[in-house]
């Protein structure tokens, strides 16, 4: 394992998100006191509470889950598909450094950032409302988990994509609307039973009722469920990674 | 001293059915400079992009430093360092900081020292902290030597590193080149320019179709291909050359000062002591003498029309 390659990879990534510390804060920010204005205070304010949790702080996991997915998929995918755009990518090719220490590097840097904005909205978020986090250990993990998974996936996206449309895509047309779909907003259990059971093909919900169950101790599904659908995911793709930098799929002639 | 790099039968065929390269074995001795000529689509860049790592052979081995290339390739690409042809530079990113991230991911820490003397050698250390967008292109070029060489390489490929050029930044890089050898680094480099492998080069490699054709000492290659040509400036213009000289391949200039005259400078009888006696005969005097060699880009020609022919 070349560490060194690794550390410098993480850098260089952290490097670029520093440098425009502002942009990357202010747009996640932003959207969340919009999100706790017109969720929380205007239409949450003619909703007494969900299974006893007064509404404004049921979104809190949610919107964190929402900003976690976002961040971590297009920071990731942006990642690795500039080299591929610059042409710098032949850099990471020849180097004495294998796919997995430029997983490392690109995906570690990727799920940091997601989680330090995450961080930034729970903060914000105690504006708001009072928020009381049961247990906080296992929040923690959940974000660190759930960010790495959607940072692979970013990735896979990144060296999947051809194109800065392609790049947008995914994100766009298939995490936001899993996540808006995944409770972010709304306990599974207050639709109707069989909407309930379609919503749990939802891969996202597993996530944010685990998370959410590290706050509040209530949850959609399992919790072990939970922790297995996300482990499963990092798998899969770590998995398609390898299998990307071994046969040079859209990265080699 | 074994070679540098060992290339045993190697091949490489594109998913498409296109045969890049086709059983080609080369040695690279330590400390030299060699160029491999070829036209567009020769298996060049094929051949550089595969031991590089680039490119997955489908045929044969390839050893760098003794270290295999498939088996060994953390040893094997340690040692190696790549200019590409195309040039790739991260815009936003500052000459020092893109040339410390390619030394970090060759696994070697920070060296500051060496960083600025290699960064001096290469004209580049009063444009450190400039971005690379904001470099011209002879700049660009040399940052990518800079970060080819960052981790210390021994061996150097440089894939037409003056494509695009100018006169004048051409002539900067042959500088370069040849410091560069001058510190001990063996250097490969493919070239369309016939001239700058003349120049730079200790041995040429001809490639055409994916065929290795010939691997020689430039100067062996010059004097074993290359014809010269005497030409003979005439104290007094001549009205006609004399009867037979013309079956003996002697041409007169059109205004009749100069008499030019095609030999082969490996044969026993060049024929050039016979036409200055035959001067002295005839009583034409001769003011001066001089002799040019074939080009490189001759030889090249008459190369692969020789390999052409022999492959029908």
């Amino acid at each position: 394992m070349n560490w060194q390659s690794v550390s410098m990879i993480y850098r260089h990534e952290m490097a670029r998100f520093f440098r425009t510390i502002w942009q990357s804060l202010a747009s996640p920010v932003l959207s969340t006191v919009l999100y706790f204005v017109v969720f929380g205070a205007a239409i949450g304010g003619r909703i007494e509470s969900v299974e006893g949790i007064p509404y404004a702080a049921f979104i809190v996991p949610g919107l964190m889950m929402l900003t976690v997915l976002q961040q971590s998929v297009s920071n990731a995918s942006f990642g690795i598909y500039f080299p591929k755009f610059s042409g710098t990518i032949y850099e990471y090719l020849v180097a004495p450094t294998g796919w997995a220490e430029v997983t490392l590097g690109f995906v570690g840097a990727a799920a940091s950032k997601a989680i330090l904005i995450a961080v930034i909205i729970l903060v914000t978020s105690f504006f708001f409302v009072g928020v009381h986090i049961v247990h906080p250990l296992w929040m923690l993990a959940f974000l660190a988990l759930t960010a790495t998974a959607f940072a692979l996936l970013g990735f896979v996206i990144g060296l999947w994509a051809k194109n800065f449309e392609q790049l947008q895509i995914v994100p766009m047309m298939v995490i936001t609307p899993l996540v808006f779909l995944g409770g972010a907003f709304y306990s599974a259990s207050m639709l109707p039973p069989f909407w309930e059971q379609v919503a749990k093909l939802n891969p996202v919900l597993y996530l944010v009722s685990g998370f959410r169950w590290s706050f509040f101790g209530l949850a959609d599904v399992p919790v072990g469920v939970s922790l297995m659908a996300v482990g499963l995911m990092i798998v899969v793709l770590l998995a398609a990674i390898r299998w990307i930098f071994l046969t040079g799929w859209r990265l080699r002639d | 001293m074994p070679p540098i790099i060992e290339i045993d039968h190697l091949s490489k065929q594109y998913a498409g059915g296109t045969r890049a390269l086709d059983d080609v074995s080369l040695s690279i001795e330590q400390g030299e400079i060699l160029a491999l000529l070829g036209p567009n689509g020769a298996g060049k860049t094929t051949l550089i992009s595969i031991i590089c790592g680039l490119v997955v052979p489908t045929g044969g081995t390839v050893r760098v430093g003794g270290h295999d290339i498939r088996t060994d390739w953390r040893a094997a690409r340690k040692l190696i360092g790549l200019v590409p042809q195309e040039i790739s530079l991260e815009p936003f990113e500052t000459v020092a900081n893109s040339v410390r991230f390619t030394r970090g991911l060759y696994g070697e820490g920070p060296d500051e020292a060496y960083l600025e003397q290699l960064l001096r050698s290469l004209a580049l250390w009063d444009k450190r902290d400039a971005p690379c967008r904001a470099l011209s292109g002879g700049m660009k070029r040399r940052v990518l030597i800079a970060k080819a060489l960052s981790h210390r390489p021994k061996v150097l490929f440089l894939d037409e590193p003056t494509a695009g050029v100018d006169v004048h930044l051409r002539r900067e890089m042959w500088t370069v080149v040849s410091d560069l050898r001058a510190s001990g680094v063996t250097i490969i480099l493919t070239t369309h320019y016939l001239e700058e492998a003349e120049e730079m080069a200790d041995r040429i490699g001809v490639i055409d179709k994916g065929h290795l054709m010939l691997v020689r000492p430039t100067a062996e290659l010059m004097g074993e291909f290359g014809r010269k040509q005497l030409t003979v400036e005439l104290d007094a213009p001549l009205d006609a050359l004399p009867q037979g000289w013309a079956d003996r391949g002697i041409t007169l200039s059109p205004d009749g000062r100069r008499l030019g005259y095609d030999y082969d400078a490996r044969a026993e009888r060049t024929g050039i002591g016979r036409l200055l006696a035959d001067l002295n005969a005839q009583g034409i005097g001769v003011r001066d003498v001089a002799t040019t060699q074939s080009s490189l880009e001759e030889v090249f020609m008459s190369l692969l029309e020789n390999g052409a022919e022999a492959r029908r």
